[in-house]
């Protein structure tokens, strides 16, 4: 393999900071796109270019270009939004984007199908709403995820003011952003130094950080480059325990990648919070694989070195030693749907978003129903790691008034889904992901009534099960961490993955390689006939499948009693 | 004798140069530095090649320069790739290759000038293959060019594949192996073996890439580039005329708008081979249509009249249905049409409008009704024979050329816009528009050339031209700037295109991006009318940018217009004028006279309809 940086390095080195030929490709009325070097950039700013696939042989025989728009992601810490903003979403969905919000699985609003002349009207008025998607995308720390608790409401408070001072600490500080989306006063001389924490090269690779707090692992602590795992004793918030090194993304037939679950290297107060993530991201910085993107991840940073030399250069650059890790349980790391009071008064309902997309289909009109419910709520939305929505903070009083809106609108399928459903999770694939080998979220009305008529079968119509699907190994839809996960091939073909618990804190196994659904349904229906009729009390699927030797176990277990 | 050409005075040679009136100073001194230091034996290679040069360029034949450049490189290796790991191996033997001296360019399937597969003498191909036997995106077109029938015989190519592929899927490297195969069927010959990629790439790869270099190095090495004499067709005279058309195979009816544009153009491509048909940019095309079948069964229907039943007309018998399919004008109206509609049904109403005073009534009615029409609204009887009789006779339809032989060889290109449309309750077809797109690949069309010399290129090529050409107007555009490519022009090419909707109809969009990358297209200036509130059209681009053309019209520039003359061509006309006003400080009178210059000297030419 070659030492030499990758072509992004250089991209990176000559941007000036982020801003390369961005604006000057928003000009070029010739195309729908810009250049492939400033969609590089673009990343950066929250943004990237894709196509519509359905229609790419179509449009090159009509001899046009492809049907080139822009995805949009937005930056919002902890996922949460305000009634205001999410009315000026919903607008710009409608008017500049293709009427569809899609709630990601790291709580945050993408929005796909804005074409070039609309991308800047589109980020101002998300700068106008208070919101921005500076370094939604790129290698970079990206959105920060926190455990959507809002009936823990000291708890989560604490959560969400953490997550949201690392997310501003952590963002890139280039005034490119302004200049080119905001009409900021643009930059004549080269630039001074912009960035003092990522410099001119940025992150070897994008960087992920999520907040769980205990006993709830919605946002699969263990799937972030770094997680921290909020220590609450008697309602007070003590510290955190600090994992590196997860992530899922893999590449198809190349044994050097692999999903990795985070490692617990220690425990720390929050006062150090701030200094200790700064550590971790400058080591990733300086240590990080920029040769070849795809080992360019913390985890094979981590794996290169070894966790103890990775901790000990951390260590050093702090100046202190990290505490030994503290005791701590999760019980599963799904989102509790309905209705239910927090310790303030006040009352939240979580709504299930089928794959996060909101949109207006036949009787589910998610999304005017979710405008509906902006014009009225008074608390806040908070956007799940799972792709559903959190109605918080709402007074007894109002309770009816929401209800009556969710009914009307379609969207009071959580109280009949079946268990596998409701704990359905699918990323974006096609028509436009550019990286989708197979389908998956367009899919996943088709799967779902074929596995519920299997699972009814045998009497399991509301056994909880994770299922994940993914269009690709790269793992947004955290493909890893189901218990049952398809990961596409190819058209109509996947990769059966079976095997993860419900706590996110084992990783699946490989069962059936590149098979198609058939293939998938058969190798299914013996072992829910084996569930149904062997299960333990409380078991669920993934352990079941464990327990009884279907899955072999090879990566260790993260180990959540270590300290009791 | 020796065989050396006695001694030249350097002298008399430098003042033969100053004696050429268009040789710039800087092309003078760019050549005397490329010959600086060379020795007397080079110096008269040179002049010998020169000489060969320039009777072939005054034999009209100038597809010379990409012939060159295709023979300096002596490896050509393509790559079409999905995922990035074709074009990584490709690119690696591509270094290689260098390294090892050899002249190799690296070149992305659908970058790949087709035309040059067969003047390509070493290739190599990394292609990998999706799924179950789909190509890359990026070598869509070039499969289906080397798979299909209009793919040249190759026997002087030597050649090598390597396919990529996922064992698991049961065609495994499927394309990879038909672009093997299909290469030794057009007659070359492999260098090296077929190489089958799996997922883990570089197991099969590294090994494959070291031996093909090996063979390649092996057979540059040892042989020189292989040279095919190319059988010229001797030409004869064009023999096909309006009268005599020739029969034309179609090779590619494609729409070139998008699903969602509501209407439909089409890009149509003809076979000339064989009729020793020429033509020049800015010549039209003429198409004998067919009437639409459906629309003959309307009209025997409407008029209760037996399609078989054999009608006599100026000595000539054929069945009705023939008469009205092959014979007869009936989607368009005319003037005596309407004479004897009025008269066999008596209407009032339609006899006024065949007053001296009411022709813009008539010509309001002959726009807006096919004469079905009428024959709808006054119904009256009819003999088969009155109706052979009082229709005349179809003519054939003309389309400017939307290609240039110098770059498409023995084809002519057509841009089509399809009439059909639904008015006063019915259907409606333009009869040589829904011919044509209609006509499928087995199909053959009567076509003849009809040369237009007042819509011609400059003959000094180091003119700028500027072309106006909205809609179906671009098509002759796509010749001129083809042709003005494989010439070399000197001269700038500035396009005004304007349309509905920038995503569905920008007509030939990848080719004019492509033009723009390759230097034969300068400048491109877009007016898109249905894309903003605003409605902008391309009079309002040449506005905008009235300052500069000007500036090139003052410099000499030729300026053409294609397409809508009922409103198009008047608005452009009007922008002119403003222009000259505005930016030559003309008066209005002074600019329409330097505009009717402009016309005189050939320099403002129009094709419009």
């Amino acid at each position: 393999m070659s030492s030499s940086p990758s072509d992004l390095e250089r991209i990176k080195i000559h941007s000036r900071y982020l801003r390369g030929t961005i604006a000057e490709g928003l000009r070029d009325t010739v195309t729908g796109a810009i250049s492939e070097d400033d969609n590089k950039l673009l990343k950066f700013h929250g943004s990237y270019l894709q196509d519509d696939r359905d229609l790419r042989d179509e449009r090159r025989r009509q001899k046009l270009e492809p049907a080139y728009a822009f995805m949009l992601r937005a930056r919002l810490p902890s996922g949460v939004v305000t009634p205001s903003q999410w009315l000026e979403f919903d607008r710009l969905a409608r008017e500049y984007a293709n009427g569809t919000l899609r709630i990601t699985t790291r709580q945050t609003f993408q929005w796909h199908g804005i074409i070039k002349r609309h991308l800047k009207p589109t980020i101002a008025a998300i700068h106008e709403a208070l919101a921005t998607t500076i370094a939604a995308c790129g290698d970079v720390v990206r959105n920060v995820v926190s455990t959507a608790n809002p009936v823990e409401s000291e708890a989560h408070a604490l959560a969400y003011a953490w997550a949201t001072r690392l997310s501003a600490e952590l963002a890139p500080k280039t005034r490119a952003y302004h200049e080119i989306w905001l009409d900021g006063e643009p930059l004549v001389e080269e630039p001074k130094q912009e960035e003092p924490l990522y410099g001119t090269t940025y992150l070897p690779r994008k960087f992920k950080i999520g907040l769980a707090i205990p006993p709830l692992n919605d946002v699969d602590v263990f799937a972030q480059d770094m997680g921290l795992i909020a220590i609450i004793e008697q309602g007070e918030l003590k510290g955190f325990n600090i994992a590196v090194g997860g992530g899922m993304g893999a590449t198809h037939g190349d044994g050097s990648t692999y999903p990795r679950l985070a490692s617990v290297m220690g425990f720390i107060t929050p006062d150090r919070l701030l200094a200790v993530a700064e550590a971790v991201v400058t080591v990733q910085r300086d240590w990080g694989n920029r040769s070849e993107r795809k080992h360019a991840r913390l985890k094979y940073t981590i794996d290169k070195h070894g966790l103890d030399a990775f901790k000990a250069e951390v260590e050093t650059r702090l100046g202190f030693a990290l505490s030994p890790e503290r005791a701590y349980r999760f019980d599963h790391n799904g989102d509790r749907y309905g209705w239910i009071e927090g310790n303030d008064g006040f009352w939240h309902l979580t709504l299930q978003i089928e794959s996060g997309r909101l949109a207006d289909n036949g009787d589910r009109r998610w999304l005017t129903g979710l405008r509906e419910l902006a014009k009225v709520h008074r608390g806040d939305f908070r956007l799940t790691c799972n792709q559903n929505v959190i109605i918080a903070k709402v007074e007894a009083a109002q309770r009816q008034v929401i209800d009556a809106i969710v009914v009307a609108h379609g969207l009071d399928g959580y109280r009949a889904h079946s268990g596998i459903r409701r704990h359905a999770v699918a990323c974006v694939a096609l028509p436009t992901c550019g990286l989708a080998m197979a389908e998956s979220e367009r899919y996943l009305p088709d799967l779902l009534p074929k596995l519920e008529a299997l699972l009814e079968s045998h009497g399991l119509r509301d056994a909880p099960i994770l299922l994940r699907l993914s269009g690709c190994p790269n793992g947004c839809s955290r493909p890893y961490l189901g218990e049952i996960a398809l990961v596409g091939r190819g058209p109509g073909r996947y990769d059966l993955r079976l095997g993860a618990d419900f706590r996110g804190q084992r990783l699946n196994r490989p069962y059936r390689e590149n098979v198609d659904e058939a293939a998938i349904l058969e190798a299914l229906a013996p072992l829910f006939a084996d569930y149904a009729a062997g299960r333990q009390q409380g078991e669920h699927f993934g352990d079941f499948l464990v327990r009884t030797g279907v899955i072999v176990e090879d990566t260790p277990r993260i180990d959540t009693e270590v300290a009791a | 004798m020796s065989g050396r050409p006695k001694e030249v005075d350097v002298n008399a040679v430098v003042a033969i140069d100053n004696r050429l009136p268009s040789m710039e100073a800087s092309r003078l001194s760019t050549l005397e530095r490329l010959v600086d230091g060379l020795g007397p034996a080079e110096l008269y290679w040179i002049a010998a090649w020169s000489a060969a040069r320039a009777e072939r360029l005054q034999r009209g034949d100038a597809a010379t320069t990409g012939a060159a450049k295709a023979a300096a490189v002596q490896l050509t290796i393509l790559y079409g790739s999905q995922t990035g790991q074709a074009k990584r191996v490709a690119a690696q033997l591509h270094a290689r290759a260098e390294a090892a001296g050899l002249a190799a360019r690296l070149i992305r399937a659908d970058a790949y000038p087709q035309r040059e597969l067969a003047k390509e003498t070493h290739l190599v191909v990394v292609i990998s293959t999706q799924g179950d036997a789909e190509p890359p995106d990026d070598a869509r077109g070039l499969v289906e060019f080397v798979l299909g029938k209009r793919a040249p015989k190759l026997p002087g190519l030597r050649y090598a594949v390597l396919g990529l592929g996922d064992s698991s899927y049961p065609q495994f490297c499927a394309i990879g192996r038909q672009f093997d195969e299909r290469l030794a069927e057009l007659g070359a010959t492999r260098f090296a073996a077929l190489g089958e990629a799996d997922v883990d790439v570089d197991a099969v790869a590294a090994p494959w890439s070291d031996s093909a270099l090996e063979q390649a190095k092996q057979v540059l090495g040892t042989s020189q580039p292989v040279r095919v004499a190319t059988l010229q067709p001797v030409p004869h005279r064009a023999t096909y005329t309006r009268e005599h058309p020739f029969q034309a195979a179609v090779l590619d009816n494609q729409p070139i708008v998008a699903r969602d544009a509501g209407r439909d153009v089409r890009h149509v491509e003809l076979s000339l081979e064989g009729s020793g048909l020429s033509y020049e940019p800015g010549d039209s095309l003429g198409v004998w249509p067919s009437n639409p079948p459906v629309l003959v069964e309307q009209w025997l229907g409407v008029l209760k009249l037996d399609g078989e039943q054999l009608v006599t007309h100026e000595g000539r018998s054929l069945p009705l249905r023939q008469w009205l399919a092959r014979e007869r004008e009936i989607t368009r109206l005319s003037r005596p049409l309407v004479a004897v509609l009025a008269d066999a049904s008596g209407e009032e109403e339609l006899a006024r409008l065949l007053r001296p005073d009411q022709s813009a009534a008539l010509a309001a009615l002959m726009a807006e009704y096919q004469p079905i029409d009428l024959w709808r609204r006054h119904a009256s009887d009819w003999s088969a024979e009155e109706l052979v009789a009082a229709l005349r006779p179809l003519t054939p339809r003309l389309y400017s050329i939307a290609s240039s032989r110098k770059a498409v060889g023995e084809e002519v290109h057509l841009t089509v816009g399809v009439v059909d449309y639904i008015a006063h309750g019915e259907r409606h077809w333009g009869a040589a528009s829904s011919f044509l797109a209609q006509a499928g690949d087995e199909q053959s069309l009567p076509i003849y050339i009809e040369p237009n010399e007042r819509f011609r290129l400059p003959q000094d090529d180091a003119r700028d031209i500027i072309m106006i050409g909205p809609g179906t107007g671009i098509a002759p555009f796509r010749a001129f700037v083809q042709e003005r490519r494989e010439t070399g022009a000197r001269g700038r090419n500035w396009l005004f295109f304007g349309n509905r909707h920038f995503s569905s109809e920008f007509l030939y969009q990848v080719e004019w991006q492509a033009a723009l990358r390759d230097g034969s297209l300068h400048r491109l200036d877009l007016a898109f009318s249905r894309d903003d509130v605003a409605k902008v059209y391309v009079q309002q681009r040449l506005r905008e940018q009235g300052r500069e053309l000007y500036a090139w019209l003052q410099e000499g520039a030729h300026l053409y217009v294609c397409g809508d003359a009922t409103r198009m061509a008047k608005d452009v006309n009007a922008a002119l004028i403003d222009i000259a006003t505005t930016h030559g400080g003309h008066t209005h009178e002074q600019a329409r006279e330097w505009l009717s210059d402009l016309l005189q000297q050939g320099r403002y030419a129009r094709d419009v309809y």
